[in-house]
């Protein structure tokens, strides 16, 4: 054979993957948010307050962590609020109507699943683009919700349920358990498994994904069953935390998902991003929205300095990768 | 022959343009290195090179899109400066990318005076009549027919490139720099590209024209400039050389420009039969049978069905009737089902079909053998490593290793990679759709020395060429289409160019 091709041979990717360079940085930024913190407030370091943030930053991550495998493919799960609030609320009535928690556990995370997976119907068979077949769900969940609830506000479970929310193993909170074994499953299933590389492909290039042989329609509906199972299982941590569900309670939970996904460092335009990156985006979320309490900082700045960060991660992340290429 | 050559010397010894001493460099790459050249007045000037060797790079000087690190340009005999786009504007350059730069979702006519709309009578509108007339007249002056008021969307390929040449025509473009015009145009779209060349260089508009097939060098141009690596080998005219002496000075050594293949005196087992395939993209009615240890090409003008027949068989588009046999047993289904089985596409547009552009070549070389190479689902990424080292290694594929992101790799490296893919898939039968598009002499024999290998090892090949001598040199035998049906067939013995030629012809 000749050897011709020696064309422009460009310098090599650094060794480090794109992927492990970005969380590094995040790991570096919770890191610097931490030092901060320790030294403008004395009860930061406590015990009690970094258990309290490493809880909310559970919840929030149960939910964004579905959500970034569908943001890995390049799309976008609109709806994961309403699905929480719906599954709560079915599974809070049969925990009611059946005193099984065990049942309600599973009638919540069937509930979030089939959602997911009629999103992913509409994504995949109706080729409704995402964002608009979720939002059309949020809407859809919202009213299902409001009319089976019709005001009314569940609340009184039984205390062995409400040990999943609230409750301590060796003197940390069971949501923080859950939270360091999905983080687990999540980093597997991504990076780990083959199921886990299609969805990268398709994400990267979802024509060249099915022209190369990956059943792409088969995997997007099981992005957005996963997606709507994890926010059936964020259904029962809340329901279990509160100790009741009203039909409200997932209006204030999808943007703080989507938040910790993008300052997590997944592109919304697929292919790119690591569910570790979006645990990371969670805590950085968490740690701010605390430190601001901490501090008496008005709860009306929130939204704003939660505004203010995604658009530095994001702005950090394509100025550090396009430099990288 | 070259009169008009002549007549541009003699007449006009100041060039039209001059580039001078020019360089041009990248980390890690000298891009252009001294590089000088002249075109004069009504000239075809062409630039021979193989990718990599700085055309594009040359074109993108002079379109202003790169600022030199050295240089003089000089127009007419006064120098002057390119540093911006409006800059090669004003002089009167005009760029003809192989990729367009049409607005899809604008008609012709749009996209013809994008910028330059003729103002209407009420404020902020446009005057869609003269619009359409003036596209009109434009495109009339190509020779190309079409409506000004299609939507650029619905045009194939070598339509679009029309509508770029047309474009840049309405410009008042005195030098018109174009990159592989021919490459996606039918035989009748470049007879009428050829007949528009001679009509511009009479009208004193010279023409800088990149080429990788040797025949239009030498029925086009009036000059030759060879770039090897970045530096200008030779300026040369046509009368002054043979092809061979051409292709020596573009590798700088020898190439066996016959194609590697080795004959089989007896096909194997039939591997593939379609029956009486029909589609909604357009093809009917499709009989092929494809055996081990064959090569079969499928031939025809563009838009004559091929690509439509390759994504059928794949499953990509679905078929309305007929029956496509695969090793025994029927199939029918998504490309998933097909890559299972064992067919392996390689798509025509690698970039847009064929690759994650911005996945690195590891990822994309396992990515269709994710199934076979982890059948327990567990991803083992120093097994993956393994099996994409071993690809580059065996395909000679360009890049400091399987970590490079592909979309950094040349295009004949990049094919490799998707040829790659399949052969870690372990496919059986290869669908090769313009295999060689945009590929240098010596990847492209790499190519075929490959597919060769690959049949006489038991696989088969389905081969699309626009390419007749590629069809006539690698092929067993060859399916002529026209107008989405099969217009012929013709075996070995009958495989020459003329026949290719008569067959896809519309009115054989």
């Amino acid at each position: 054979m000749t050897d011709i091709s020696k064309e422009a041979i460009v310098p090599p990717r650094s060794f480090l993957s794109q992927d492990a360079i970005q969380v590094f940085y995040r790991l570096l930024a919770a890191l610097l948010i931490c030092a901060v913190l320790a030294v403008l407030s004395d009860s930061f370091l406590s015990l009690g307050n970094i258990l309290n943030v490493l809880r909310q930053a559970s919840l929030t991550f149960f939910i964004a962590s579905g959500l970034t495998l569908v943001v890995l493919t390049a799309g976008l799960d609109l709806s994961v609020g309403a699905n929480v609030a719906l599954s709560a609320c079915i599974a809070g009535t049969v925990i009611h109507k059946t005193g099984s928690p065990a049942l309600g556990i599973l009638t919540g995370l069937a509930c979030g699943g089939i959602v997911g997976l009629l999103n992913g119907v509409m994504v995949t068979a109706l080729r409704i683009p995402s964002f608009i077949a979720t939002y059309g769900m949020l809407w859809v969940l919202n009213g299902l919700t409001y009319w089976y609830m019709a005001g009314e506000t569940l609340h009184g479970f039984p205390a062995g349920f409400r040990q999943i929310g609230s409750g301590y193993l060796f003197g940390l909170p069971i949501p923080v358990y859950l939270l360091l074994v999905f983080l687990g499953i999540g980093t597997l299933f991504a990076q780990r498994t083959i199921w886990g590389q299609e969805i990268y492909a398709i994400g990267a290039n979802p024509v060249a994904a099915r022209l190369s042989g990956i059943p792409v329609a088969r995997r997007l509906l099981l992005v957005y069953a996963v997606s709507g199972t994890m926010a059936g299982l964020a259904s029962i941590i809340f329901l279990s935390r509160l100790n009741s569900a009203e039909a409200d309670i997932g209006e204030s939970l999808t943007l703080p998902a989507i938040a910790a996904v993008l300052i997590g460092g997944t592109s919304l335009f697929g292919g790119v991003g690591t569910v570790f990156g979006t645990f990371i985006g969670a805590l950085i979320l968490t740690l701010v929205l605390n430190g601001m309490n901490l501090l008496s900082v008005s709860a009306n700045w929130q939204p704003l300095v939660t505004g203010i960060i995604v658009i530095l991660a994001v702005w950090l992340d394509m100025k550090t990768r396009r430099r990288a290429q | 022959m070259s009169s008009a050559a002549i007549i541009a010397e003699t007449s006009s010894p100041v060039p039209l343009l001059e580039l001078r001493g020019i360089s041009k460099e990248f980390p890690g790459v000298k891009a252009l290195d001294d590089v000088s050249f002249a075109v004069f007045p009504g000239e075809v000037h062409m630039l021979l090179g193989e990718n990599g060797a700085g055309k594009s790079s040359l074109m993108k000087v002079l379109c202003g899109a790169y600022r030199t690190d050295a240089g003089e340009f000089h127009y007419k005999g006064e120098q002057v400066a390119i540093n911006s786009a409006a800059d090669a504007q004003k002089l009167g350059i005009a760029v003809i990318f192989q990729e367009f730069s049409l607005v899809p979702h604008l008609d012709i006519a749009q996209n013809i005076f994008l910028g330059r709309e003729p103002k209407g009578r009420i404020p902020g509108t446009i005057d869609r009549r003269k619009i359409l007339a003036d596209a009109a007249r434009v495109l009339g002056t190509i020779g190309f027919e079409i409506d000004p008021a299609t939507i650029v969307d619905k045009l194939g390929v070598a339509q679009q490139q029309m509508v770029e040449i047309a474009k840049a025509i309405s410009q008042n473009a005195r030098i018109l720099v174009m990159d592989e015009p021919t490459a996606a145009l039918s035989d009748r779209e470049t007879e009428l590209l050829f007949a528009l060349i001679a009509r511009l260089k009479a009208d004193g508009v010279s023409i800088v024209y990149i080429s990788h097939r040797m025949a239009e060098v030498f029925a086009l141009g009036d000059r030759i400039t060879v770039l090897r690596d970045g530096r200008r080998i030779d300026g040369v005219r046509p009368a002054d050389v043979t092809p061979d002496q051409l292709v020596r000075m573009m590798v700088g050594r020898n190439v066996d420009m016959t194609y590697p293949r080795n004959f089989a005196d007896k096909p194997g087992e039939v591997l593939l039969e379609v029956k009486g395939l029909s589609a909604s993209t357009g093809i009917s009615d499709i009989n092929i049978e494809v055996r081990r240890g064959e090569i079969v090409g499928l031939c025809g003008l563009v838009g004559s069905g091929r690509s439509e027949v390759a994504r059928a068989i794949f499953g990509a588009d679905p078929v309305s009737s007929g029956e496509i046999i695969f090793d025994g047993k029927a199939i029918s289904g998504e490309p998933d089902l097909a890559a299972r089985r064992g067919i392996a596409l390689i798509p025509e547009s690698r970039k847009s079909e064929g690759l994650a552009l911005l996945r690195s070549v590891g990822d994309n070389l396992v990515v269709s053998a994710l199934r076979k190479l982890f059948p327990s689902g567990l991803f083992d990424q120093r097994r993956a490593q393994r099996t994409s080292d071993g690809l580059i290694r065996q395909l000679r594929i360009a890049t400091p290793g399987a970590r490079q992101t592909v979309g950094l790799l040349s295009g004949g490296n990049q094919q490799k990679v998707v040829i790659g893919k399949w052969l870690a898939a372990g496919s059986k039968l290869f669908i090769f759709d313009e295999p060689t598009r945009g590929i240098d002499i010596g990847a492209k024999s790499e190519i075929f020395a490959l597919i060769d290998r690959l049949v006489a090892e038991g696989a088969a090949a389905l081969m699309i060429s626009s390419e007749q001598v590629e069809i006539c040199h690698v092929c067993d035998r060859a399916y002529v289409m026209r107008e989405g049906r099969i217009a012929g067939h013709l075996a070995r013995n009958e495989l020459t160019e003329e026949n290719i030629v008569r067959l896809g012809m519309h009115h054989a």
